[in-house]
């Protein structure tokens, strides 16, 4: 069935909060967006799914406002409309959870649910006593009336930001609820409680479009999935009649048979051990071998421990008790540049901070963490650089204009393989990788896990920390498991099983019995 | 506002504090300095003396308001000492010239708004930091002054133009614009839509353009207004003194951003208050004052002000990363 079919058969006798018509856009003579159709229920979940650059962004801006389409109809309730500004998206009763919190952050949170249409007094003046009574009531309705409404925004967390954005589009009255990959930047305790936030909006009558990328998700939440693929329909369908490979097939257009490439070879000798390993008290006790050509996954929860022991294999927070090997003869890491001399690499997880300068070019960043090498005397050897960027360009499959492309231009996961593309230029043989697909689309996050698997036959032991349950079984060759700072459970492939992992990542111990 | 409707765990107190921390401070080293000079040496504390420091710096005060709002909207205007000179120069001829007073008052202060419009327009939609901007408007009015007075200065002019000199109720109607449009501008910035919308495009533009503003409009409005403050400054400056010299007073610019940062407003944009700039403004009139009555040397004020600048704006970038 076509999407609009769908619509058409659910549509009989009610209004849609909002419904696009053969909606086309382009860019600079590109088209983004080409002739798709799109419609909404109230009271639905309604998922977005596509690669990056698919027009789901594109798409979502349309319906907001921000952007107007060259071609296509907007409905709202039935009658065609056209969005001038964000402001008479608004006024549709459309409103959106942008994926980059728009917030003030040296405003309270009272003020940040309501900016932009304050309650007046009489005199025309903003009422302050009426705004923060309405902002306590909205969060009161969204099971957040633990916030407080006089904060400034600056000091909360990320999930709390984002109800505030909620509340902020209640406050508008929205009929329909546009959310950009809403738990991408989410703690698992925050995701589940955005799910039961999303099912009571859609109780209210709410209907929701659901951008992501996270295919549980898609199926705990979503009652309809539209898939967008290189800017045109791909698809439309009722959740309970897909599964995921026909989703990530439609979303990339061929079968994905295997989702995850198999290991080439064996493991070598070990390369990399930890004895006894702590850093104060955020890590104790941590062990274990990694060998040559294998990967190893480090599961746990936010906070377990996992990034703070990759911090410390790489010196950033150096070991304060136990002792690391390389190559079996102790080493004393005390700074990532003695890490880096070691033959250790670390692709951090926050992209944007610590592991890429955006503004600067492909090359500058590649050229950055191997300065010493790529000098001749005093002076920076530019050819030299340039050919190791285009030849990092060819080896990763960055999609490029060139090495002279300013990285902030690239897609996400253009931007892992230039982190990555920056660290393998140092010659590395431990990988440390942090949430090496965090962020990136389907098609990206196949090709960085086929990356990395050529690495590893190669030679590399990798040692990769995810959030993602299904890529650390998919990825590893044995899986440690972390929680509360220690290493709590360790699995072979075979015994690598949701259940088992996920058990052990969860439970939660007492000193006696972790130690 | 009641207390119950704050959540538990916080004081009002608390609260008050932490939202008027540097507006307290910045009062409490007033009234310290005013305690230990006048102890050292009691003619500070003289009639004369409060006096001219308040009506003389008022003018001050009241430009740092405009730039407080530049400021918190997240742009900066470097040209503002060189705006008062002319809008001072323009309104001199116009009254020695023998135009009506209300037109030597009102001209200039219109001529003020529409340079800084256009200059909020220019900053608005080609995207030149303001600072280029401004810099380059510096130019402009400092090399026009100099060369269309020859460097002459201004003098007998019409006793009903002082504005500056008068003393309604006793106190100098400098003083009392000062007080007044502080009070205006704080209620302004708090109570309407537009004062708001200025917080939240210095806060972050994006956000506030998907919240429904128009940051281009807001960014030209809070220039016009700058420019409004601007000519209000600069004809208590021009009128306060007998002669109008074709100079002002060196680094004037600097003098008025650093009272708005001293008062609290973050240099990055989006937070701070007009009172905390008029009495970071009245701080530095009374660190010059007391320097002289302790028989110090007054250059010694503009290292003073250098260090209040470098620690307020190492106190906010601390507060920052604490807040992250």
């Amino acid at each position: 069935m076509r999407a609009d079919e769908i619509g058409a058969a659910a549509a009989v006798g009610a209004a849609l909060p909002i419904e696009l018509r053969g909606i086309s856009k382009s860019f600079a003579g590109i088209t983004v967006v080409n002739s798709v159709s799109f419609d909404m229920r109230p009271g639905e979940v309604h998922a977005l799914m596509g690669e990056n650059g698919a027009g789901k962004s594109t798409l979502i801006k349309i319906m907001a406002g921000l952007y107007q389409p060259d071609a296509g109809e907007i409905l709202v309730n039935g009658n065609a409309v056209r969005f001038a500004s964000p402001k008479e998206a608004h006024a549709a009763g459309i409103a959106t959870v942008h994926q980059e919190l728009l917030l003030f952050p040296e405003l309270t949170v009272a003020e940040n649910i309501f900016l932009g249409q304050t309650p007046k007094t009489a005199l025309g003046t903003i009422d302050w006593t009426a705004m923060r009574r309405r902002a306590r009531q909205l969060l009161e309705e969204l099971d957040s009336g633990d916030l407080d409404i006089d904060q400034k925004v600056v000091h909360l967390s990320v999930g709390n930001r984002q109800r505030i954005e909620i509340a902020r589009a209640l406050a508008q009255d929205a009929r329909v609820l546009i959310m950009d990959e809403p738990t991408a930047a989410l703690a698992e305790q925050d995701v589940q409680r955005l799910m039961s936030i999303v099912r009571r909006l859609r109780k209210r009558g709410v209907a929701i479009v659901y951008v992501s990328h996270r295919m549980p998700e898609i199926f705990a939440l979503a009652d309809r999935v539209t898939v967008l693929r290189d800017g045109n329909l791909a698809g439309a369908k009722p959740v309970p009649e897909v599964d995921e490979p026909t989703l990530v097939s439609m979303m990339v257009g061929r079968s994905i048979d295997r989702l995850y490439p198999a290991k080439q070879g064996k493991d070598g000798d070990t390369i990399l051990e930890l004895a006894g390993v702590a850093h104060r008290s955020v890590v104790q006790d941590i062990s274990f071998k990694l060998h040559r050509g294998e990967i190893l996954g480090l599961a746990g929860l936010v906070g377990s421990g996992r990034t703070e022991t990759a911090l410390t294999i790489f010196g950033v927070t150096p070991a304060t008790a136990g002792q690391i090997l390389i190559d079996g003869k102790p080493a004393i890491i005390a700074s990532p540049g003695q890490a880096r001399d070691l033959g250790i690499a670390y692709v951090p997880e926050d992209r944007a901070h610590q592991g890429l300068i955006r503004p600067q070019t492909i090359e500058d960043n590649i050229a950055l963490a191997n300065l010493r090498r790529l000098t001749r005397g005093l002076f920076v050897d530019a050819a030299k650089v340039a050919a190791e960027a285009r030849g990092a360009i060819a080896r990763f499959g960055i999609r490029a204009r060139g090495p002279e492309q300013p990285v902030r231009q690239l897609s996400g996961g253009n931007q892992q393989k230039v982190v990555l593309a920056k660290w393998l230029a140092t010659n590395p043989r431990i990988l440390i990788m942090d949430e090496p697909t965090r962020g990136i689309d389907v098609g990206a996050k196949a090709e960085i896990h086929q990356l990395m698997r050529k690495l590893a036959g190669e030679g590399m032991a990798i040692l990769m920390i995810s959030s993602e349950l299904p890529e650390v079984l998919g990825m590893s060759d044995r899986v440690l498991v972390m929680n509360g700072g220690r290493i709590v459970g360790q699995f072979d492939k075979e015994h690598a099983t949701a259940e088992a992992v996920g058990t052990v990542m969860t439970r939660s111990y007492t000193r006696e019995q972790a130690a | 506002m009641s207390g119950a409707a704050f959540s538990p765990g916080r004081s009002n107190l608390q609260r008050f504090l932490s939202g008027y921390g540097q507006e307290i401070v910045v009062l409490l080293s007033i009234a310290a300095l005013f305690a230990v000079v006048g102890a050292v040496n009691p003619r500070f504390l003289s009639d004369t003396n409060i006096n001219s420091i308040f009506a003389g710096n008022a003018y001050i005060a009241i430009a740092a308001i405009g730039m407080s709002m530049i400021i918190m909207a997240g742009h900066i205007d470097v040209s503002v000492g060189a705006l008062i000179g002319v809008i001072a120069t323009i309104a001199g001829t116009l009254a020695v010239k023998g135009y009506p007073i209300w037109m030597a008052w009102s001209v200039p202060i219109i001529f003020a708004i529409a340079v800084n419009a256009a200059v909020g327009t220019l900053v608005a939609y080609t995207r030149i930091p303001s600072i280029v901007v401004t810099l380059g408007m510096l130019s402009i009015l400092k090399g026009g002054l100099i060369s269309a007075t020859q460097g002459e200065w201004i003098t007998n002019m019409p006793a009903e133009f002082m504005i500056a000199q008068m003393r309604p109720f006793g106190i100098p109607s400098a003083v009392w614009f000062m007080v007044a449009l502080t009070i205006i501008a704080a209620l302004f910035l708090r109570y309407t839509d537009f004062g708001r919308s200025i917080y939240a495009v210095g806060g972050n533009m994006e956000a506030a353009r998907a919240a429904g503003i128009n940051p281009e409009r807001t960014v030209i409005g809070v220039f016009a207004l700058h420019g409004l403050f601007a000519g209000i400054a600069g004809i208590l400056f021009a009128t306060q003194l007998q002669v109008i010299q074709s100079t002002v007073p060196p680094n004037l610019e600097l003098t008025i951003i650093t009272a708005s940062v001293i008062g609290g407003v973050s240099i990055l944009g989006g937070t701070g208050t007009v009172i905390g700039s008029t009495l970071a403004a009245i701080l530095f009139a009374c660190i010059g004052s007391a320097l002289i009555f302790l028989n110090v040397s007054a250059y010694w004020l503009r290292a003073v002000l250098g260090l209040m600048i470098l620690a307020t704006v190492l106190a906010d970038m601390v507060r920052r990363r604490r807040d992250k």
